[in-house]
């Protein structure tokens, strides 16, 4: 008897640290992912400070454009020659800054030098302020003459002297590096940033195709405080006058979005963690209560109140969660920093150094703790409704009813759905979020009542074999437990497949479209390059034209404005009848003709009647008023605001962007590509496709983006495979005297294994076909609701779906091998005589 | 190159024990259950075997079965030497010469009675001889009973399942280690008298440990153990007979 009480006590340990386990992972995701945004934060406001250090006060104009959040970067707003003298006046010794993403430098390999995402900074050497040091050479002088960041120098493998091919708003330029820059501290670089310094007027030319400053810098004698109220006094409120340290701080601010934004998406999947993990504990302390029916009746029988009852399980409940999340936030804060100090290793950031903000330790604590009490709620429920005579009877496990768990199931699933509909109506997020979790938790509710046919169908396939059939029927015997732990893993595999069905979908209705009404057989654009749109020299196009083949070819200039105050794209094309044509525009009214000056054709979906007059803002600034002369139907391939050619004086490139190529029918496509490419050597991050060349590349994101869900989601699958070693460990031990019985009649070792195995792929291939099922609704149920933004057709990712089908199937297996080992090894006699 | 055929040990016994001793644990805690004990068990006959409780009953019959090991001496079960077989052997041994009657918990709950009967041969891969399960199922009397799970059946109706179960594969040699401990005497004579057929009619070996004079005298063949040795032996025992060899062991 002690043996076996020694034994249940140890098994009933391993799970408590499995169910731990599950909490501890996501305790770790919650507070690892405040770590490292704190501290990516603090060395980013380090950054930020430093560089304004030395100055003062910084004047900049307010935004050209304003944009919110959600729709992208604000277009800054251009400080004239005549706003520099102004600011003179008052301080004579103001400086006239240029500093524009989008500077990209060729480097000795011929490549350019791309990041991931941090900007290629294009400005004007101004001197040796605002914390800047030249290493070695002198100062940009003449027109081609140039300084780099020392960093920079090193990634393009260029050194003083060389000449050096730098890519603008302007195509492919070369200049004679005659400096490299560093700055205060002996930094090689700021942070992640690449520096391309010239003269004024070059950058001016290069950078802003404007004369103008981005922004004034000033120091003086007076304080800053003084300095900036007298600054603003004197200019006006069409600028923005701040010291140093507000704009490091403003700065430092909008950043700061950019973090949130990541950190809630890190939460997101600690969330979707948690939430698998909650299974897993609640299952663990269901087989618990299970397994201890005749203690908790006895104490009854001595007469343990219910409240009792359920306080210990709670008190057990609350332990476990608190050492869980004690290691979380312990592992949280490692696995934080190690991804702090390869971010920084990565972007050459200054690391600040570690801290453990308050809302790691409040949200580990809050978290773990609340998550696995209410995941041990209901098992102490159950724990008090044991009755004392359970501890006198031969308790098997009781089948109770599912009929009440079913019915709770549907209302909460049709809840969750009801949520997802309105949330997608309404364009909520909350409802829809709210929806889904809650049409997991009723599936799961719901999962018992189908796991028992589900299972009986499933095990079919393997009932080939004696061990298959064992096992068939082992994970139908208890359809609470099966159905639980197969809900773990579903959840995982519903969110992957939701949102690659919507994925699919919109990739779908996308390329159906393209192919049912792309005409041009080439397409000119750019490489995804992080806050540069690449564009070729409008020289070019004639050039383009005499190539042999091409019957036509219209360029795209592009660039962002505000209509009305609202922010919008503005399109120049060199031939709007014919883009019209090549991609089958609809007339809706007027004609799509060539815009005249004041003239704008626009989609049927941005509000605007015939012979309306609309006010353009420029990315420059300046404003002009249009009248709509035509308006066309919208689709995903062509939409938007079509300008005459006087729009393209108002853009920061001046340059364009993008072209269609229209090849005549006996043309060689491969012979004009080639051609096209030879035109476009000084513009190498230009590309000539083919359609399909093309379409690839507009959804390769989409691809990227399921990746990373996928990977993501990962945690979430590892959470679901603990529940599935803790059920089998659980069988397996429950069932010893049973495998004893087995062996003892000849099932041999392996056949044992197989029994277990086939048991646990049961209950997981069941669970992904419940993920698979609910994930396909999720999908469905958004696409259906999206219908009016172009997603015409729902699509099934078969064969992503057949995908996670067999990841189940593996995790199945992986998971039952500790437990077939026990199993395997059971010693016949001592399962006999097992008490 | 001489080839030599493999030496078969061909005896009249379905299974033996020559010298057999086992000990449990080492230095202080050591306990010798078994002492070189020498015994065999005839073909087509029923052997009991008895003893004061701790004297080695169970440890000789899962020695002879082949389910513990021993600690010196042989054990054969048929032409099959038992000991140092692999797990692999072992299983064989198993599926093809031995069958089980536990004291209970001897049914898989989740099969039905038919199921049950047929799982040795189903693991073994086997064809079942219909004739022969209907002359086993007949012999045992479970023919309404043979749809219902374990749990639905009565322990003496659950133990015939059992009989049946380890008759249908025809095994060399049936152990049953107390199977009528559970029962009442109704039961349990009923059991006793399964048994006692199979014997007489099917030629089937069984070796049977017990409590009980009466159980045992059902048996051929008596085979007294005390303190891990033989100590004597009785043919065609009544409960008389074997009630009197109890006391004398006693005394
Ligand atoms: N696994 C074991 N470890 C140590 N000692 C054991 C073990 N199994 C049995 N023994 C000891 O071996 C001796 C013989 O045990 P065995 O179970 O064979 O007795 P038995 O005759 O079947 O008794 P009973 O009639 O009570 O079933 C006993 O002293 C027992 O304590
Ligand atoms: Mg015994």
């Amino acid at each position: 008897m002690l043996r076996a009480t020694l034994k249940s006590l140890l098994a009933r340990k391993v799970r408590l640290v499995l169910s731990g386990l599950a909490v501890l992972l996501g305790v770790m995701f919650v507070s690892g992912s405040f770590v490292l945004t704190d501290a990516i934060g603090r060395s980013f406001d380090n950054m930020f400070s430093s560089a304004l250090a030395e100055t003062d006060v910084l004047v900049t104009a307010k935004p050209a454009i304003e944009v919110s959040e959600m729709e992208g970067e604000p277009v800054p707003g251009l400080l004239t020659a005549a706003d520099l003298r102004r600011v003179q006046e008052i301080a004579p010794s103001a400086i006239g800054e240029i500093s524009v993403d989008g500077a990209r430098v060729i480097g000795s390999d011929g490549k350019v030098v791309t990041t991931y995402g941090p900007p290629r900074m294009g400005g004007n050497w101004t001197g040796e302020v605002g914390g800047l040091r030249l290493h070695e050479g002198v100062a940009p002088q003449k027109a081609d003459e140039i300084v780099v960041n020392a960093a920079l120098a090193k990634k393009a493998g260029i050194k003083v002297g060389d000449q050096v091919g730098v890519l603008t708003t302007k195509p492919k330029q070369t200049f004679k590096l005659v400096g490299i820059f560093g700055y205060e501290g002996g930094l090689d670089s700021r942070g992640p940033v690449d520096e391309v310094r010239f003269t004024d007027a070059v950058a001016q030319e290069l950078m802003l195709g404007a004369e103008g400053y981005t922004s004034i810098t000033v120091n003086s004698d007076k304080s800053p405080a003084a300095l900036r109220d007298e600054l603003k006094a004197g200019l006006g409120d069409r600028y923005v006058v701040q010291t140093g340290e507000e704009a490091a701080a403003a700065m430092a601010n909008s950043f700061k979005a950019v973090l949130d934004v990541m950190n809630k998406i890190l939460l997101g999947f600690a969330g979707v963690a948690l939430f698998v993990g909650t299974f897993l504990i609640l299952n663990t302390f269901s087989i618990i209560v299970a397994q201890r029916t005749k203690e908790l009746a006895l104490a009854r029988a001595l007469g343990a109140g219910r409240g009792q009852m359920i306080g210990s399980v709670l008190v057990e409940a609350v332990v476990i969660g608190l050492v869980a999340s004690v290691l979380g936030l312990a592992a949280g804060v490692g696995v934080g920093a190690l991804l702090a100090a390869y971010f920084a290793n990565f972007t050459s950031l200054q690391l600040a150094g570690i801290a453990v903000p308050a809302a790691a330790v409040i949200s580990a604590f809050t978290v773990g703790i609340v998550i696995t009490v209410i995941a041990a709620l209901l098992p102490a429920v159950r724990a008090s409704r044991v009755p004392p005579v359970a501890a006198l009877q031969e308790v098997a496990t009781p089948d109770r009813p599912l009929t009440k768990l079913t019915a709770a199931g549907a209302i909460v699933t049709a809840a969750g759905g009801g949520a997802i509909a309105y949330g997608l109506r309404q364009q909520s997020l909350w409802f829809l979020m709210g929806g889904v979790l809650a049409a997991f938790v009723g599936v799961a509710l719901l999962s018992p009542f189908v796991a028992r046919p589900a299972v009986a169908m499933l095990g079919r396939l393997f009932s080939w074999s004696v061990p298959g059939k064992l096992g068939r029927l082992n994970s139908g015997r208890n359809p609470r437990r099966t159905a639980i732990t197969a809900a773990a893993l579903m959840v995982g595999i519903a969110l992957v497949t939701g949102v690659n069905t919507i994925m699919t979908s919109a990739e779908r209705s996308m390329r159906g479209d393209v192919a049912a009404t792309f005409k041009a057989d080439l397409v000119i654009s750019g490489q995804e390059s992080p806050g540069v749109q690449p564009t070729f020299d409008p020289v070019l196009l004639p050039r383009m034209q005499q190539v042999s083949g091409v019957d036509s070819v219209v360029a795209t200039y592009a660039d962002q404005i505000a209509v009305n105050g609202k922010p919008a794209y503005a399109q120049v094309q060199t031939d709007l009848p014919t883009v019209a044509r090549l991609v089958s525009a609809t007339t809706v009214a007027g004609t799509i003709a060539q815009p005249g000056p004041g003239e704008v054709v626009v989609d049927d979906n941005r509000g605007h009647a015939l012979g309306d007059t609309v006010t353009v803002r420029s990315a420059k600034g300046t404003e002009k008023t249009y009248r709509v002369i035509g308006i066309f139907a919208d689709t995903n391939l062509f939409g938007g605001y079509q300008f005459g050619a006087d729009a393209i004086e108002g853009m920061r490139g001046g340059q364009p962007t993008f072209a269609y190529v229209d090849l005549a029918d006996s043309a060689d496509p491969a012979a004009a590509r080639t051609a096209l490419e030879g035109l476009l050597a000084d513009s190498p991050e230009m590309r000539v496709q083919n359609q399909k060349e093309y379409i690839d590349n507009q959804t390769g994101e989409v691809a990227q983006f399921l990746l990373m869900v996928q990977v993501l989601l990962g945690l979430a699958m590892l959470i679901a495979v603990l529940g599935v070693v803790n059920t089998l460990a659980l069988s397996v031990l429950e069932r010893t005297r049973e495998i004893g019985l087995l062996r003892a009649i000849g099932l041999g070792r392996m056949a044992t294994m197989r029994m277990i195995t086939v048991e646990a792929v049961v209950i997981t291939v069941f669970g992904a076909l419940l993920g698979l099922a609910v994930g396909v609704g999720l999908g469905s149920a958004v696409v259906e609701g999206l219908a009016d933004e172009g997603l015409k057709e729902l699509v099934l990712p078969w064969q992503q779906m057949g995908l996670y089908l067999g990841v189940g199937a593996v995790v199945g297996v992986l998971a039952a091998i500790l437990p077939a080992i026990r199993a395997a090894r059971t010693n016949v006699l001592g399962a006999i005589a097992y008490e | 190159m001489t080839l030599t055929a493999p030496v078969i040990t061909r005896t009249a016994a379905a299974a033996r024990a020559a010298d057999v001793w086992k000990v449990y644990g080492s230095g202080e805690a050591q306990v010798v259950a078994l002492r070189d004990v020498s015994v065999e068990l005839e073909r087509g006959r029923f052997t009991a075997i008895m003893g004061p409780s701790g004297s080695g009953k169970s440890t000789l019959m899962h020695c002879l079965a082949g389910l513990d090991a021993v600690t010196r001496g042989d054990v054969f079960v048929g032409d099959t030497k038992v000991t140092g077989l692999s797990d692999a052997g072992l299983t064989k041994l198993r599926r093809e010469k031995v069958g089980f009657i536990f004291q209970q918990f001897n049914l898989l709950p989740t099969l039905t009675a038919e199921e049950n009967i047929l799982l040795p041969l189903a693991i073994a891969g086997r064809k079942p001889d219909r004739a022969w399960f209907q002359t086993v199922i007949d012999t045992v009397g479970l023919g309404d009973r043979l749809g219902h799970r374990p749990s639905q059946l009565s322990g003496g109706q659950q133990q015939r399942v059992a009989c049946a179960r380890a008759l249908v594969s025809r095994p060399e040699v049936i152990f049953a280690d107390e199977p009528t401990g559970n029962l009442d005497s109704r039961a349990g004579n009923e059991i006793l008298t399964f048994l006692r057929r199979s014997v007489i009619e099917y030629g089937q070996t069984i070796v049977m440990v017990t409590h009980d004079a009466n159980a045992a005298s059902y048996a051929d063949r008596v085979v007294f153990l005390a303190d891990g040795r033989i100590v004597s032996s009785l043919d065609d025992p009544t409960a008389d007979t074997v009630l009197d060899m109890l006391k004398a062991a006693a005394g």
